[in-house]
């Protein structure tokens, strides 16, 4: 008890220093929780975009990104036949800017494709789709910012369409996207008879790694991979959850320096409250367990704070309109230990050389100290 | 022959010895300590007196052990004191010290501030609780355990200091000018605890002071000046 009210009481001693550590660490961590769930929330998104009613999806083998990739859709079709198989669908990605928004989402499907069967039909009819090669159907955010409405016409990118209907998905990236008949943006984007990926459907899931190998040996330039599997491998999602852990990283470093600050000005502001401890019989491992205590209280106080200041950011963000649907309020478990522990391991992390100057404090020096 | 002459005259029984102790400061620039011979013996009192700078209390922070000689040697119950880790927290329980500025941590209470060396010993909570009752009692202070150090008077604190460095049951009570801080009223009053508690609990105390009058009620009396020790 006395050890810990000795923790407590340099901390209460200089409450605004302390205050300012606690703030660095729950920034710090505030910032990574933020940064790495709203990313993890789109890298969901755009797995979910693919996942949608399939199991697998097929693309081209050594792509660097999704929307290089060529499928074939005589190789589509003979997939979709294949006995074991309950559907496969061609999904054409396509990005195009217009006047106001640097990019634009474009969804080449065919009338079957989910997407266009589980969306809620704001206005317009889903059984009219692809029937007219100059119609397009809106995601409700995409709407919105393209001022469109059934009926009305909209330019995207080089070219002109009618606007069929608009669409509610829960899928941000689907909602601010613009769903094209597949030939319309096989013309659009100079694809005749490609496709992005083909999404599959399995009559039974067991079957998958048979399909994969089916695949393989089927057509040796196109790879099939579970869904699982392909947000696992798929470089550009590692690059964007590496680049979360990164950017989340360098705010707690700082927030790091600022607890091993705050550490050395502790100790050397009880150079002789330590003496009177090692005279009056404190080992080392007391001493640097007074120093690391100390730090791991500010780191736990900064967590704490910055899982709360954190989850409240990414709410907020929520009912932001431009981020309507790109943001995965929902924080998972192990983000929030990863960024805890990371928070407790730095905050300790700065209290290394405190820690280690406060037990080479001669007594017989240190009590001489005012 | 009194008790304190048969003892001074032969340092064999000695708990604690320094034998040709030399020390320094400054790379040498400073010589404190010119070749110290010195010894105390169990449960007997002895003060060194002398000068300010003559080296009192470096001599009484290496026989503590809270520094290292640059020659010499100091032994604890006839064995060699080793400045190692464990060694030295097995002297910190052996040895008490009480200096003339208190030395306690002001935001602790006056309970806590005398706990400290139990914690550090790892010390059963009721068994410390008791020896703390126990040694309070003794210095009146029962009624001030949850006070903070700031309200606490000089003698007070003093006591305080007195109670804490006593509370692991030290053989040996190495005290550094205790009364020096205090007016002569107070000084005589905790002068007077500290000999009675030494007596009491069979503690060897070696006492630095400039008070002569003080000096003269302990068992020996042992003048430093140049840098060494004579007895008186």
């Amino acid at each position: 008890m006395i050890f810990f009210k000795l923790i407590v009481t340099n901390l209460q001693r200089h409450r605004v220093r302390s205050l300012i550590s606690i703030a660095g660490i729950a920034f710090s961590v505030a910032a990574m929780l933020t940064v790495v769930t709203i990313l993890q929330g789109a890298v969901a998104m755009f797995s979910g975009i693919l996942s949608s009613d399939s199991e697998l999806i097929v693309f081209e083998r050594n792509v660097s990104d999704l929307f290089f990739s060529n499928v074939p859709d005589e190789a589509v079709m003979r997939i979709g036949a294949w006995p074991t198989v309950q559907h496969a669908n061609a999904v054409l990605f396509g990005i195009v800017s217009s006047s106001d928004h640097p990019i634009i989402t474009c969804f080449g499907v065919t009338p079957s494709d989910a997407r266009i069967h589980n969306a809620t039909w704001l206005s317009g009819s889903r059984d009219d789709f692809a029937k007219d090669d100059s119609q397009v159907v809106l995601g409700e955010r995409a709407a919105e910012f393209l001022n469109a409405r059934s009926g009305s016409r909209v330019q995207i990118g080089h070219g002109s369409f009618n606007v069929l209907g608009i669409v509610r998905t829960a899928n941000g990236f689907e909602d601010g996207g613009v769903f094209m008949p597949l030939g319309t943006a096989q013309t659009f984007f100079h694809k005749q008879g490609l496709s992005s990926v083909a999404t599959v459907k399995l009559k039974n899931k067991e079957n998958a790694a048979a399909f994969e190998r089916a695949v393989q040996a089927r057509y040796p330039n196109l790879i099939a991979l579970e869904d699982k599997e392909f947000n696992q491998s798929y470089s550009q999602f590692k690059i964007l959850t590496a680049t979360a852990w990164a950017v989340g990283g360098c705010g707690l470093l700082l927030g790091g320096l600022g607890v091993a600050n705050t550490m050395i000005m502790s100790v050397f502001t009880r150079i002789r409250e330590i003496a009177i401890l090692r005279v009056n019989g404190f080992s080392n491992k007391q001493i640097a367990g007074m120093i690391f205590g100390e730090s791991a209280l500010v780191s736990v106080a900064g967590a704490a704070a910055g899982l709360l200041i954190g989850w409240m950011a990414i709410f907020a963000l929520k009912f932001v309109p431009a981020l309507h649907g790109y943001v995965d309020a929902h924080v998972r478990l192990y983000v929030m230990l990863a960024v805890v522990g990371l928070a407790c391991i730095t905050g300790i992390a700065g209290a290394l050389y405190p820690a280690f100057y406060a037990v080479r404090i001669r007594a017989v020096e240190a009590l001489r100290f005012e | 022959m009194s008790d304190a002459a048969q003892y001074s005259s032969s340092s064999e029984l000695a708990v604690l010895r320094a034998a040709d102790v030399w020390k320094s400061y400054d790379n040498g620039s400073i010589k404190v300590l010119n070749g110290v011979d010195f010894h105390a013996h169990a449960g007997r009192t002895v003060a060194l007196c002398g000068p300010s700078g003559c080296g009192k209390s470096t001599l009484l922070h290496l026989l503590g052990g809270l520094d290292e000689p640059d020659r010499g040697s100091i032994s604890l119950n006839g064995a060699p004191l080793r400045l190692s880790r464990s060694s030295l927290r097995l002297l910190r329980y052996q040895v008490g010290f009480v200096f003339q500025l208190h030395n306690l941590i002001p935001d602790l209470t006056l309970e806590e501030n005398c706990l400290i060396p139990t914690v550090a010993a790892g010390t059963n909570r009721r068994q410390a609780h008791a020896r703390l009752m126990q040694l309070t009692e003794r210095t009146g202070l029962t009624h001030r355990l949850d006070q903070r150090i700031q309200k606490l008077s000089g003698g007070e604190r003093q006591r305080t200091a007195l109670c804490r460095a006593l509370m692991n049951r030290p053989r040996i009570l190495l005290a550094d000018e205790p009364t020096g801080s205090l007016d002569e009223h107070t000084s005589g009053q905790v002068f007077e605890l500290l000999l009675e508690l030494v007596e009491t609990e069979g503690i060897t105390l070696v006492m630095a002071t400039h008070d002569r009058a003080l000096a003269e009620q302990c068992d020996r009396l042992v003048e430093m000046h140049d840098g060494r020790a004579y007895e008186s």
